[in-house]
């Protein structure tokens, strides 16, 4: 390929000076999706290890009723940081990761449609991190603010405000561009023969979550800036003497902030739905109604926005609409569960690692789908609102939905991206152990909540102690079995046995079948022909 | 990677070698950003940041953008290529409208649920004694006078001058594909200027508003939905007009045929894209 | 509904084995909350029974969903030499579980429906409270029906020391203020909430209610308390660093107990009330300086004056406390906006600020020896 370009390169006499990039400046430069899906992954786990010790930081705090490690004001820091660094640090950027690996493998291109462009997605990531994580060395530190950002407190926040509204500016660039590259590759760059509905559903998850990202990222962009202006310049948005409305913020925010959920579990539903057929060696059940439930459940995730406000204090009417909308969203999950149980369904099931990751989902996200079920009752979300009980419900749904799933992905294709495999064994024990304190941490949260602990609290009253020291021990327990995770990757690619071209004996999407393991630098010289 | 030749024998699939501007827009925002922030905190340098940031984005675009032109007059894009393009370019512009959607929400969300609110019976009698609904408000904690901003003046001249800007970018377009160059170029002038003058006319509008009509940023959610929806139009006005007169210049130095001209078609998207917004903002902000 | 409750209490009673268990592992000596507190209005009931309910289908459910897969796990393992079939479509059986989660989401929002209409219902009210959040702290004034007038400040009672680990913590840690609501049983109260800086949110588990307080907004809920007693809740919106330190107690009283607490109340506010044009002692005003300050000010401040800087400046040697009183005393009424500074005018009276502003510009390193009288402030009030 690159020779082909040197011509050119040549015809217009200036030193192809950036040709043969080496050294680090490989990484910097590199157009190639394989190069850029590692790069994500890799930033993606470098945050969750930041975002995860400022759980432990928070988790340690918790640990006993009264204030002894932290202050009120840094408590708030971490928890805000936090929500900001998993979400738009850890679990978006593995996604785009995985897409970046594996669309183009699975749809018979060469690479992403606008290979530069994808460079400049990844590069602009961690900028947007050094702005969050340098906001805590600046007067004030970071803002206290919580991962939603509310109005008027914004207001009042320092100067690390600024740098985490303008990290939001470069993340939301970030997601847009790769965004629109993925759905542009997805539509243009399929190879003949692969028509939309012959495509692996991971294709078709990423798709409708780009759409998703493109929709919804700008809004986000717009709100922070209302607030950066609220902030410097005097207009008044979000304060009611000059006619603008705090709950207004909330609105714009949710009506990004419910699509992001479904954008953070989208392409993780699509991994699901390579693994389960795969282990249990039978194709997907449902392929079709899986694309339509994907996509209703995209549609329906703009009208359900105000679920997460039914305390401010709507008209009764709103409140029933939105919660009708939101029980709404049960029915197409539902219709994937049920696809996906049935694929297992008499099929000729094994257990290696990814299949156990993709058990637990199925049952771990099943509990938080629920508790978000019970969430969307508007009557019964009076008591639950901004309590733990919320908290447990999206880290059941974000940790062990989205996080899960990354990990099932990661010990499914590993194989094919480094041409090594991991330890089955210590996989297996990653994977028990990242069960069990899981839900040590998280399912006491449910009590809490119900009891009606607060969430964003630094200190607590006595009744709460017992749970939130089982959650915190949990905590620390989940931490550590992450790095047996890192260690189970390192050892794979360091010296790994040896994995065959179709590791998996159920595996079908196009890497699987008409690549070598490692796949090529480049995916596919010639488009593969699919009939 | 070999290539797939197509019909006029240009590989179907590109694939660009690695570059460094990607990370030189990353380094230029970062730079803008920390630039931004200490200006608006009123702290030492952030000019120099600022403008720093800016320099390296505008080479960083120049070299991008010129080595693209370069690569599409030199027939390395394909019809697939230019597909990949046109969906590229279309979800962009779907990004950027539903960022005006934002400020468009905030605006029906004042003017429809809480400024009637504040002015609601429970409101005058808890907390904003006096305070009766009406559009154009600037909220009951805003005591000076201010004359909101009239539709049947400058604005509506806008509208014309934009309107009419779309009308000659289509002329020159249909002339680009009959291959008549010199009507192109005409009408591409023509665009460009009426864009200007637009521009022109919004500056004079906004000066009018503060020395005048006490009518600034600050002025309520009135002051601040008007400057900000029309700013960030006249933003990308600005940005579209630069778009077209690197167009303009491209079609005199004799770039883009009937059959390939992508980057005309897009900026002329971009251009309507702009246009509809005003036509929303005409009737919206200033109009009803 | 009864056998869903049935099947709801036994699932609690497993979950509250197994919470024993962990008891016993984490070692803790104090009683178990594992679910929503024990309701003291019928909306707080209604909200049990609904989530007893809504439970008892989910477990149903769940235990359905994940019989089915661990029947599978169990039965079509390739270790058990069981084959893979090959189908992969079934319309009528997709038609058939998208069509059943819709009927069983319709019989679940159903019944919510009237609940939530109920809890919106806030006309007929026996009596209005209007709550309003400060940074950190509520206020509250009894607006309409017996106690009118009534208007106190309510904050946290439970001592820094015990918060910091210097002494022990008392039953009602974080959970006890310096003035408790009080509200007669049996009676609609209708609460109005607003806020004076940024939202909050007022809630009681006990009685069902969770009601933002949005500045510059007023908003609305109610509650009919069924049965005697104290109940507790906490702020439950982030409102800044000490949003874990802002709780709330709401004592339900009979009517007599009320009509007497009624009396009591209103006799202490005629003996505290300041006369705005009396003339104090710079003794005097330090004196009552210190309470306003350690009340109102400390939380960013410091009792040492030293503030937490650069968030929140000192004033122990600021410019402003050692500079012209009136910018000073300017500072106290109107607040800064834009920052956590706010405006004490509303909350505070002339007397108030008179002795903060007072013992600010006489405390720590700062010696004006100047004395703020009320009447100056009455002056710079707009
Ligand atoms: C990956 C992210 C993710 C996902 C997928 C979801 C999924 C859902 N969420 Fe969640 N949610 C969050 C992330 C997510 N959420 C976050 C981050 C917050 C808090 C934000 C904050 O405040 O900081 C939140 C908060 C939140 C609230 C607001 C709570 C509050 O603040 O008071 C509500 C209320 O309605 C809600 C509801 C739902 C519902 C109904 C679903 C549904 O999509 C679930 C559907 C799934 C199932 C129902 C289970 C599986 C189905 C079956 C086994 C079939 C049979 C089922 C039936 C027939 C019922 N969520
Ligand atoms: C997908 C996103 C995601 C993920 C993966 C997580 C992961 C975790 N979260 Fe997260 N969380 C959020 C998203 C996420 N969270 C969001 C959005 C909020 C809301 C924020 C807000 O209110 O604004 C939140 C809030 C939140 C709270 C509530 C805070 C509060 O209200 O004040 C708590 C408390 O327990 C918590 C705990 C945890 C824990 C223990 C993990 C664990 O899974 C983390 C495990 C990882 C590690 C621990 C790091 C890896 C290990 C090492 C680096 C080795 C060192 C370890 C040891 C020495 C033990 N989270
Ligand atoms: C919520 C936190 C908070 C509380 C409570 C608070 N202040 Fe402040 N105060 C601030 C902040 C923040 C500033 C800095 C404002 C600025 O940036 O100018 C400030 C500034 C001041 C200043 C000016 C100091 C200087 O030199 O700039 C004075 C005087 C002052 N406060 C007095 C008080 C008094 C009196 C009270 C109690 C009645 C009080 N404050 C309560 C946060 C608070
Ligand atoms: Cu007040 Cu939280
Ligand atoms: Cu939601």
């Amino acid at each position: 390929m690159s020779a082909v370009l040197d011509d050119h390169g040549h015809d217009h006499g200036h030193d192809d000076h950036h040709h043969g990039y080496s050294g680090i400046m490989r990484w910097i430069t590199t157009t190639n999706h394989k190069d850029i899906g590692t790069l994500y992954l890799w930033f993606s786990f470098t945050m969750f290890m930041v975002g995860g010790v400022m759980a432990l930081v928070i988790r340690a705090e918790l640990f006993t009723p009264g204030l002894q490690i932290v202050n009120p004001d840094f408590f708030n820091q971490m928890t805000t940081m936090h929500g900001l660094i998993m979400v738009f640090g850890a679990i978006m950027p593995a996604f785009v990761g995985f897409a970046n690996w594996l669309i183009p493998m699975q749809i018979g291109a060469p690479d992403m449609a606008f290979a530069r462009m994808n460079n400049w997605s990844f590069w602009l990531l961690p900028f947007a991190g050094a702005l969050l994580i340098i906001s805590f060395f600046m007067p004030g530190g970071a803002p206290g603010v919580g991962w939603t950002m509310y109005a008027p407190l914004t207001v009042q926040m320092g100067i690390g405000m600024d740098f985490t509204i303008f990290a939001i500016h470069i993340l939301g660039m970030s997601s847009i561009m790769g965004s629109i590259n993925i759905v542009t590759t997805v539509l243009n760059m399929r190879a003949p023969g692969m028509t939309l509905m012959k495509m692996p559903l991971f294709c078709w998850t990423w798709l409708i979550t780009a759409y998703l990202l493109i929709a919804s990222m700008p809004v986000l962009a717009g709100a922070v800036t209302m607030t950066l202006t609220d902030r410097h310049f005097g207009t008044s948005f979000f304060n009611a003497a000059g006619g603008g409305d705090p709950v207004l913020y909330q609105h714009i925010f949710w009506f990004f902030g419910h699509p992001e959920v479904y954008i953070i579990i989208l392409p993780a539903f699509g991994v699901i739905s390579q693994i389960i057929p795969a282990f249990s060696r039978k194709p997907l059940f449902g392929y079709a109604s899986m694309v339509y439930a994907t996509a209703s459940i995209a549609i329906l995730s703009f009208i359900v926005w105000a679920h997460h406000m039914y305390t401010v204090g709507m008209p009764v009417t709103g409140q029933l609409f939105f919660m009708y909308a939101t029980t709404l969203i049960a029915v197409p999950t539902a219709a994937k569960m049920f696809n996906w149980l049935a694929t297992m369904w008499r099929g000729s099931l094994t257990f290696e690692t990814p299949m156990l990751f993709a058990l637990g989902f199925l049952f771990l996200f099943a509990i938080g789908g629920f508790s978000g079920l019970v969430l969307a009752l508007a009557a019964v979300d009076i008591q639950l609102q901004d309590t733990y009980y919320v908290v447990a419900h999206f880290h059941y749904v974000m940790v062990a939905g989205a996080l899960f799933t990354a990990f099932a992905g990661i010990y499914f294709w590993l194989p094919k991206w480094t041409g090594r495999m991991y330890n089955e064994t210590l996989g297996k024990v990653h994977f028990w152990l990242s069960m069990i304190f899981f839900n040590m941490i998280f399912f006491v949260q449910h009590f809490l909540g119900l009891a009606g602990m607060p969430r964003r609290i630094p200190d607590y009253p006595l009744q709460f102690e017992t749970w939130n020291k089982i959650s915190s021990i949990g905590a620390f327990g989940f931490g550590l079995s992450q790095l047996l995770f890192l260690y189970i990757v390192v050892k794979a690619i360091t010296s790994g046995e040896k994995a065959a071209d179709k590791q998996w004996e159920g595996a079908d999407s196009l890497e699987w079948t008409h690549l070598p393991s490692p796949a090529p630098y480049h995916s596919f010289e010639t488009p593969p022909v699919v009939k | 990677m070999s290539q797939h030749p197509t019909a006029q024998g240009t590989p179907a699939y590109f694939i660009p070698q690695p570059m460094p501007w990607p990370i030189m827009g990353s380094v230029g925002l970062f730079c803008m950003a920390l630039g931004a922030i200490f200006v608006f905190n009123g702290m030492g340098g952030g000019w120099v940041s600022l403008a720093l940031g800016v320099m390296i984005i505008l080479y960083m675009l120049y070299r991008w953008f010129g080595d693209v032109i370069r690569e599409s007059e030199t027939n390395m894009y394909s019809k697939k290529v230019d597909m990949s393009f046109r969906w590229g370019m279309s979800w962009f512009i779907f990004s950027e409208v539903m960022f005006f959607a934002g400020f468009f929400g905030a605006l029906f969300w004042t003017r429809v649920v809480s400024v009637p609110d504040l002015g609601s019976l429970l409101h005058n009698e808890i907390l904003w004694p006096g305070f009766a609904a009406h559009w154009p408000s600037a909220g009951p904690g805003f005591a000076e006078k201010f004359t909101p901003m009239a539709a049947w003046g400058l604005p509506a001249l806008n509208t014309l001058l934009l309107l009419s800007s779309g009308v000659t970018i289509t002329i020159a377009h249909w002339a680009l594909k009959e291959n008549k160059r010199g009507l192109l170029n005409l009408f591409m002038f023509f665009t460009v200027a009426l864009g200007a003058t637009f521009l022109v006319c919004q500056a004079i509008e906004y000066g009018h508003g503060y020395s005048e009509l006490n009518l600034k940023l600050s002025t309520g959610v009135y002051g601040s939905t008007f400057y900000m929806l029309t700013g960030f139009h006249g933003f990308h006005v600005t940005l579209g007009a630069i778009m077209l007169t690197v167009i303009l210049a491209r079609c005199l130095a004799g770039h883009f045929k009937p059959d390939h001209h992508f980057a005309f078609e897009a900026v002329a998207w971009y251009w309507h894209f702009v246009d509809v917004v005003w036509l929303g903002l005409f009737i919206f902000v200033y109009w009803l | 509904m009864s056998m869903q409750q049935v099947s709801a209490r036994k699932m609690g009673r497993w979950a509250l084995a197994a919470g024993l268990l962990a008891l016993a592992a984490a070692g803790s000596a104090h009683a178990l909350e594992w679910n929503l507190q024990p309701a003291a209005t019928k909306i707080a009931e209604d909200i049990h029974s609904l989530h007893e309910y809504v439970m008892a289908l989910i477990v149903v459910i769940f235990f359905g969903v994940f019989g089915v897969m661990f029947y599978s796990i169990f039965a079509h393992r390739k270790s058990n030499g069981h084959k893979a079939a090959n189908f992969h479509e079934n319309t009528t059986v997709e038609i058939v579980w998208t069509v059943i989660p819709l009927l069983i989401l319709i019989g679940i929002a159903w019944p919510v429906t009237k609940t939530v209409i109920a809890q919106k219902d806030t006309s007929n009210s026996d009596m209005t409270i209007k709550v309003t959040g400060y940074q950190w702290k509520w206020g509250y004034d009894y607006i309409k029906g017996e106690g009118e007038g009534i208007s106190f400040v309510s904050q946290l009672a439970t001592p820094r020391d015990q918060i910091e680990g210097r002494a022990a913590k008392g039953e009602h840690y974080l959970l006890e203020v310096d003035n408790e609501v009080v509200v007669p049983v049996g009676k609609k109260v209708r609460i109005l909430t607003t806020a004076a800086d940024v939202i909050h949110s007022w809630g009681l588990n006990a009685f069902g209610v969770k009601q933002d307080a949005i500045p510059g907004f007023v908003r609305d809920t109610h509650f009919t308390a069924t049965k005697i007693g104290t109940y507790r809740g906490q702020c439950v919106e982030l409102c800044g660093k000490e949003h874990g330190f802002m709780p709330i107690v709401v004592r339900v009283v009979s009517a007599e107990d009320y009509t007497k607490w009624v009396d009591g109340e209103k006799k202490k506010m005629a003996a505290l009330a300041d006369d705005p044009t009396k003339t104090y002692t710079l003794d005097e005003l330090k004196a009552r300086g210190e309470k306003t300050y350690t009340a109102n000010c400390v939380a960013c401040h410091q009792a040492t004056g030293k503030g937490m800087p650069p968030a929140f400046p000192p004033l122990d040697g600021s410019k402003i406390a050692l500079g012209p009183k009136d910018a000073h005393i300017l500072q106290v009424l109107n607040g800064k906006a834009g920052t956590a500074m706010a405006a004490f005018g509303k909350q505070l009276n002339d007397t108030e600020i008179a002795a903060v502003v007072t013992y600010e510009r006489n405390s720590w390193g700062n010696k004006t020896g100047e004395a703020i009288q009320p009447a100056e402030v009455k002056a710079l009030r707009k």
